[in-house]
């Protein structure tokens, strides 16, 4: 009976593939079917991931293991609720509340966050000594690390004109965030690629058998 | 008291997030960590809220039986099923509400919600993804007859990333000699990522950084209430 899983299981991923893979063609009931599944199940997956490795273990078990020493979380479970009204238009503003203590903990997190990791941290690995490299090439890359980080920051300040040596400036730094955004393309490609290349193993080995999976 | 107390609420909380980097020790170090689990669990409902907004706009949509709407009985059958195996046999490292399925585990030789997810949701995910390699390609065509120097210089440093991480890369280059091995395709793919990306990153970072580090500000201090919808 296992053996009669297994083998299902690899008909309706392949069947699966090729709905989606019709897309190619044009938009059709078979790639919507398989889009809508795709959905639901992702809804659902998240829905079961939420119940069993968020709110049992943050929640409900530190309420009904030890009530007195958790009785705290009752608020949070609280607001949890109230954010859940949302859903009935009468009584929408109560949801509010959480979003507001939501929002807050997130702008709190964020603004420490970012002015670490994405502003001083990001500052103070760029203000080097651009010679100190062992190499011609290394010397090269730090030089145009310092100038493309500054000229890509400058490109960034829209409270002034782009325009003389600023706007060169800012050009310069234009083209820095095309090869980066060159660089990024390139990964995401060979990434996509890799996962097609995934399928392809999928369906000519694990489905039909023509290759070794 | 809709409005008041909500942005008195965002306030208390983000200026007690903020105090508590600075002074860590009692109350504002015990009270920072405790808001931020009480953020995991409101975050855990909001997620719920997200699960019971895609069934009422499903269900609203096949009861006035709007454009397409049979593919909306197809989404509400796939949560309930995902939801329902999920919840009564669990998953691979939790027990439902019928036990552990030791029982459906020897029919199936997996949990019926992790085979829905090993054999359905895994292909449909990586299926989807997937195609995104074909429209990337004609992205990349579409990048490439703007011909301005932005599209040139993004068009080349993608070619010269993916040849050097390939071996067809390193094998039409190998015939550089070494006093400019530099020029090796997988030394210049890695110059590329080392340095220019790393500037141009860096660059986003930054802006970025600075924008959402304003945005908390104004959200803070109540100048953007924008969360809080329009009534």
């Amino acid at each position: 009976m296992v053996h009669f899983f297994e083998v299902l299981g690899i008909w309706i991923g392949a069947l699966l593939t090729f709905a989606i893979f019709s897309f190619l063609y044009k938009d059709n009931p078979f790639y919507k079917v398989a889009e809508q599944i795709f959905v639901g199940l992702s809804a659902g997956y998240w829905f079961v991931y939420t119940i069993f490795f968020i709110l049992l273990p943050n929640m409900y078990n530190p309420l009904t293991e030890n009530f007195a020493a958790n009785w705290i979380k009752l608020i949070p479970a609280l607001l949890g609720v109230m954010m859940l009204m949302r859903l009935i238009p009468s009584i929408e503003w109560v949801s509010r509340f959480p979003i507001a203590l939501v929002i807050g903990t997130t702008s709190g997190v964020f603004f420490l966050r970012y002015l670490k990791s994405d502003v001083i941290n990001q500052l103070t690995a760029t203000i080097m000594n651009p010679f100190s490299g062992n190499n011609t090439v290394m010397i090269v890359g730090q030089i145009l690390l310092v100038i493309g980080t500054f000229t890509g920051v400058v490109y960034f300040y829209f409270s002034k004109k782009h325009e003389g040596a600023f706007g060169v400036t800012a050009r310069i730094g234009i083209y820095f965030l095309m090869i980066s955004f060159g660089a990024a393309f390139g990964y995401t490609a060979m990434a996509r690629i890799s996962l097609l290349i995934g399928r392809l193993q999928f369906l000519l080995g694990d489905w039909l058998g023509i290759i070794q999976p | 008291m809709k409005r008041n107390i909500p942005l008195i609420i965002t306030f208390l909380v983000g200026i007690t997030v903020i105090f508590s980097e600075f002074i860590p020790h009692y109350p504002f170090g015990m009270l920072s960590g405790e808001l931020e689990n009480w953020f995991l669990i409101i975050s855990g409902f909001a997620i719920l809220l997200g699960q019971l907004s895609l069934f009422k706009v499903n269900i609203l949509k096949i009861k006035f039986k709007k454009e397409n709407w049979q593919y909306s009985v197809i989404t509400l059958i796939s949560v309930v099923v995902m939801i329902g195996t999920g919840l009564l046999w669990g998953t691979k490292d939790n027990t439902g509400i019928l036990g552990n399925g030791d029982q459906i585990i020897a029919v199936m030789g997996s949990k019926p919600f992790d085979y829905l997810f090993d054999n359905v949701y895994q292909h449909l995910q990586a299926t989807m993804f997937s195609l995104l390699a074909f429209f990337i390609a004609s992205a990349a065509y579409r990048a490439f007859i703007a011909r301005t120097t932005e599209s040139n210089l993004l068009l080349i440093a993608a070619i010269l990333v993916m040849l050097g991480n390939t071996s067809l890369g390193s094998f039409l280059t190998s015939w550089i000699p070494e006093a400019i091995s530099f020029l090796h395709l997988p030394k210049l793919a890695e110059f590329i990522m080392k340095y220019p990306t790393t500037a141009g990153q860096r660059a986003i970072m930054i802006g970025a950084g600075l924008g959402i580090i304003g945005s908390s500000l104004r959200i803070i201090l109540g100048i953007e209430r924008s969360y809080l919808g329009g009534k």
